[in-house]
């Protein structure tokens, strides 16, 4: 193939989760954390994409787009909680929303 | 030393240079991602770490993973993020990072341990990833992602689309909760 092997995408996808790790367990914004783990889930889209490539099967995309499908869910919950704590005037910080009950 | 061997290594260094300088953009921007204070700034370089994201999918032969990374993440999800963050306004604004200091360290022990892990894992196992398989020309075409979708995984299909749905309903009822209690 041309250009890098698949061992440069999966460092490059390593980093990205390790980026998307540090920003969900630094960060206490809801909204920085669901951002960074839309990272981490394409971090692990990434290596999905690089070895579907290496072996020369498409399962791979497949499931790398289902892992989309799923994130754009992720996202749709998340953020309808974010409005909803929003409306009942809650901090949005993650520190302190450390209790289920509404 | 044929012409043609020319323009086969001037296509090689052509995509090396494009791979890197998506590579770089991916990670600078997911530095950025976690490093602004203002969220809205976050969402805006999250896009371009999803864009440089599908630049990296095209040169892994992924063309209907790049087109739908492009239309579904940097399309439709990051305008329903730049949509509610434009809606809490100011409130959306939070501190950098909580917590004592010593729980931010360990963060970011923990994060540079999981990079190290996963690294050595890497280094470990990349002389068996050396040499890719030969592929056709429809590898990544969306003819072929629906054959597969319809025939070897149609129940990550199905699942997928109740996923979609449960999540779809999840957000009315959270919607519809969150009107009822200002009313009464």
């Amino acid at each position: 193939m041309l250009g890098p092997n698949i061992p440069w995408y999966l460092a490059i996808a390593g980093i990205l989760f390790g980026i998307g790790a540090v920003g969900v367990m630094l960060r206490r914004s809801p909204l920085i954390v669901l951002l960074s783990l839309e990272i981490m889930l394409n971090a692990g889209n990434l290596a999905l994409v690089g070895f579907s490539r290496y072996w020369g099967n498409g399962d791979g995309q497949v499931f790398a787009i289902s892992v989309m499908a799923v994130a754009a869910s992720e996202v749709c919950v998340g953020l309808g909680l974010i409005v909803a704590m929003a409306r009942k005037r809650l901090a949005l910080d993650v520190d302190e929303l450390s209790e289920l009950r509404g | 030393m044929t012409a043609s061997l020319y323009v086969a290594s001037f296509g090689n260094f052509l995509v090396w240079v494009v791979w890197i300088v998506a590579a770089l953009g991916c990670l600078g921007s997911g530095a950025a991602v976690i490093s602004f204070t203002n969220p809205f700034y976050s969402a805006l370089a999250l896009i371009g770490n999803l864009a440089s994201l599908a630049v990296l999918y095209l040169l892994a032969s992924a063309e209907f993973v790049a087109a739908a990374q492009v239309l579904v993440y940097a399309g439709a999800v990051m305008v329903m993020f730049l949509f509610v963050i434009a809606y809490l306004g100011g409130r959306a604004d939070a501190p950098w990072a909580g917590g004592p200091r010593w729980l931010r360290l360990a963060a970011v022990v923990a994060g540079a341990a999981l990079l190290a892990e996963t690294l050595v894992a890497l280094l470990w196992k990349s002389g068996t990833l050396e040499h890719s398989a030969d592929i056709g020309p429809s590898f990544g075409s969306p003819a072929e992602i629906g054959r597969i979708f319809l025939t070897d995984q149609l129940l990550a299909f199905e699942i997928t689309s109740i996923v979609l749905l449960v999540a779809a309903v999840g957000g009315v009822v959270l919607a519809i909760q969150a009107h009822e209690r200002k009313q009464g």
